[in-house]
């Protein structure tokens, strides 16, 4: 009966793997976050942007039951997190940054292990935990498979944290800059990772990253933070509508090298083709990227809280 | 029920594999040969020392006594360095984002320390039988190691754990040494306690680590030796008592310091140690 109720509970799509309230955090007389809302459906991957000290650990550590909250209300996957139970904790997934802890244990033996406090949390849809042999070929470490972890590369113990956050294949995952230290192609392996687990798996994703290009590769939707309020909730394109999107236009006419900033670039360039025509060559429209429309958001921000403290 | 279920699977499975990884570990082993080298060491200089007004091998009287001294220290000190260096490192953590993982962390602790014990005990008591003469173990010895060897663990145990949460950094944890080398030297471990001022024996009775030595060799030793004793007694029941008091106050203590410290456990508590560890030079 329960195991139905609950099968059933995990096959409602519309249901809010993540719904955050006004959330707000306070440490003395300093509000990291103040008045946080934003929800995440299932399957979704968001992005937490921001700069240092915005409030995005402190956000995904509240989610994460790790920090208990000052103020505002907190779900994930239904429950609040500040009195989640270890069956509500089977459902998430927690990448950790490691450093050197188990530093004795192999990788088969050390994902093998935790995969069995898993095993009493299986339900009809989701069998648990990821068997360790499987888990460690989805994230490459094949060959260290009877490595002692002391004896791994930067690299290859992040994909290790990675494989230690999903060995229970969570519902919920948290990634807390996920490919800090990452090569390149480290990284593109990472992100087919995530691919695969979003949509093999319907995993909800929440990362927090400063790299910009991978939130706009990963993310569905994104949130920027900054002085413990969002000041933009959308996906990447929607947040360049937002910002006044001047478009770079680059040409060369007669040899010479000319550059132009505007907000329609389409129009811009009608223009120009028609006074000069055939003398236009090399012509370059770059948008604006999310790392501009990111620099922008903040500025403003930072210029906005300047002017009101100001005020004050 | 079935978590608790759990937690001993996964506790007894943990424990069992870092068991296996510290006897193949060669700097592990180290920390089972060398306190059995320098115990042998001593015990085999003080061979020709006799008991004071006997004529009872001193080295016979000290091995006893320093079984119990290693209890007292795998339950005080290598419970809460452990604890230490797993909170330092993430360890802790990670079995705090595991269900059940707490639970199977302490088992799989209780587990390897026990393990470690053993072994340590065998390394020493073993060799030592070939070093001295006069080690008798009857029947009711077999029964007093049948309680009080895991009395010992309920006793200290938790008090290490409370003393692992207090402590921080595992760089200033040495410092713990300094006032358990001052209770071994006033808890009779080497040398009869009766050999002291009164107060100092009375300090010294307060602590579990006389006591443990005094039940080691009350096990070991012939009963006549109960007689240098302080009040000529093996004191059986005063043992249980002290070790009670103390395992009730660890019990009390270190859950509600236990679960603070879980509590503030997070990863970015775990990032914050793991820049003041590199801030040291050299580690």
């Amino acid at each position: 009966m329960t195991g139905a109720l609950v099968a059933d509970l995990e096959a409602s799509a519309d249901e809010r793997v993540i719904d955050v309230r006004d959330l707000r955090m306070r440490y003395g007389s300093k509000d990291v976050l103040d008045g946080v809302t934003f929800s995440a459906q299932r399957g979704e991957v968001l992005a937490l942007l921001g700069p240092n000290g915005a409030g995005k650990t402190t956000t995904i550590e509240i989610l994460e039951g790790f920090r208990m909250r000052s103020a505002g209300d907190a779900r994930v996957l239904g429950v609040d997190p500040a009195a989640g139970g270890e069956r509500w904790r089977a459902r998430l997934g927690v990448v950790l940054q490691s450093w050197r802890d188990h530093g004795k244990w192999r990788v088969h033996e050390l994902l093998h292990h935790l995969g069995t406090y898993y095993s009493d949390y299986s339900t009809a849809r989701i069998q648990r935990p990821w068997p360790a042999d499987e888990l460690i070929e989805v994230v490459g470490l094949t060959p260290q498979r009877n490595t002692r972890i002391a004896h791994l590369s930067g690299g290859q113990r992040r994909r290790l944290d990675v494989a230690i956050g999903i060995v229970g294949r969570p519902e919920l995952l948290f990634l807390d800059e996920p490919t800090a230290g990452f090569d390149p192609s480290a990284r593109r392996e990472f992100h087919e990772l995530v691919h695969r687990l979003t949509d093999v798996d319907d995993t909800t994703i929440l990362l927090t990253t400063h790299d910009l290009d991978e939130a706009e590769k990963l993310a569905d939707r994104i949130i920027i933070l900054a002085g413990g309020r969002i000041i933009a909730d959308g996906s990447a394109d929607q947040l360049s509508r937002q910002v006044e999107g001047e478009s770079e236009i680059r040409w060369t006419r007669d040899g010479a090298r000319f550059v132009h900033a505007a907000a329609d670039a389409t129009a811009f360039v009608r223009e120009l083709f028609k006074q000069y025509g055939e003398g236009i060559a090399d012509l370059e429209i770059r948008r604006a990227s999310l790392e501009d429309t990111y620099m922008t958001m903040v500025r403003d921000f930072e210029a906005g809280r300047a002017v009101s403290g100001f005020e004050r | 029920m079935s978590a608790l279920r759990t937690a001993a699977r996964t506790g007894f499975a943990r424990g069992g594999i870092e068991l296996k990884q510290t006897l193949t570990t060669f700097s592990d082993l180290w920390t089972y040969l060398l306190p059995a080298v320098l115990l042998l060491g001593t015990i085999f200089f003080m061979r020709d020392a006799h008991v004071p007004g006997t004529s009872f091998s001193l080295g016979t009287r000290t091995l006893p006594s320093s079984f119990g001294m290693g209890l007292a220290f795998a339950g005080l000190v290598t419970v809460g360095q452990l604890l230490i260096v797993d909170r330092e490192d993430g360890t802790l953590l990670r079995a705090k984002a595991t269900p059940n993982g707490m639970a199977g962390y302490l088992v799989g602790k209780i587990v390897l320390i026990g393990g470690m014990t053993l072994i340590g005990f065998i390394i020493q008591l073993v060799p030592g039988l070939f070093l001295v003469d006069g080690l008798e173990v009857d029947a009711g010895g077999w029964l007093t190691l049948l309680w009080l060897v895991p009395f010992s663990m309920v006793a200290t145990m938790p008090l290490g754990a409370v003393l692992g949460s207090v402590f921080d950094n595992p760089r200033t944890w040495g410092l713990i040494m300094l006032p358990m080398i001052g209770l071994v030297a006033i808890s009779g471990i080497f040398y009869p306690i009766t050999s002291l001022p009164g107060w100092v024996q009375a300090v010294g009775q307060v602590f579990p680590v006389y006591w443990l030595g005094l039940g080691m060799r009350s096990a070991f030793l012939p009963d006549s030796l109960a007689a240098v004793e302080l009040h000529h007694s093996w004191m059986h029941l005063a043992t249980f008592g002290v070790l009670s008091a103390w395992a009730v106050l660890g019990l009390v203590l270190a859950p509600i310091i236990l679960r603070r410290m879980a509590r503030r456990e997070s990863g970015s508590a775990v990032a914050a140690r793991r820049e003041r560890a590199m801030s040291y030079p050299g580690r």
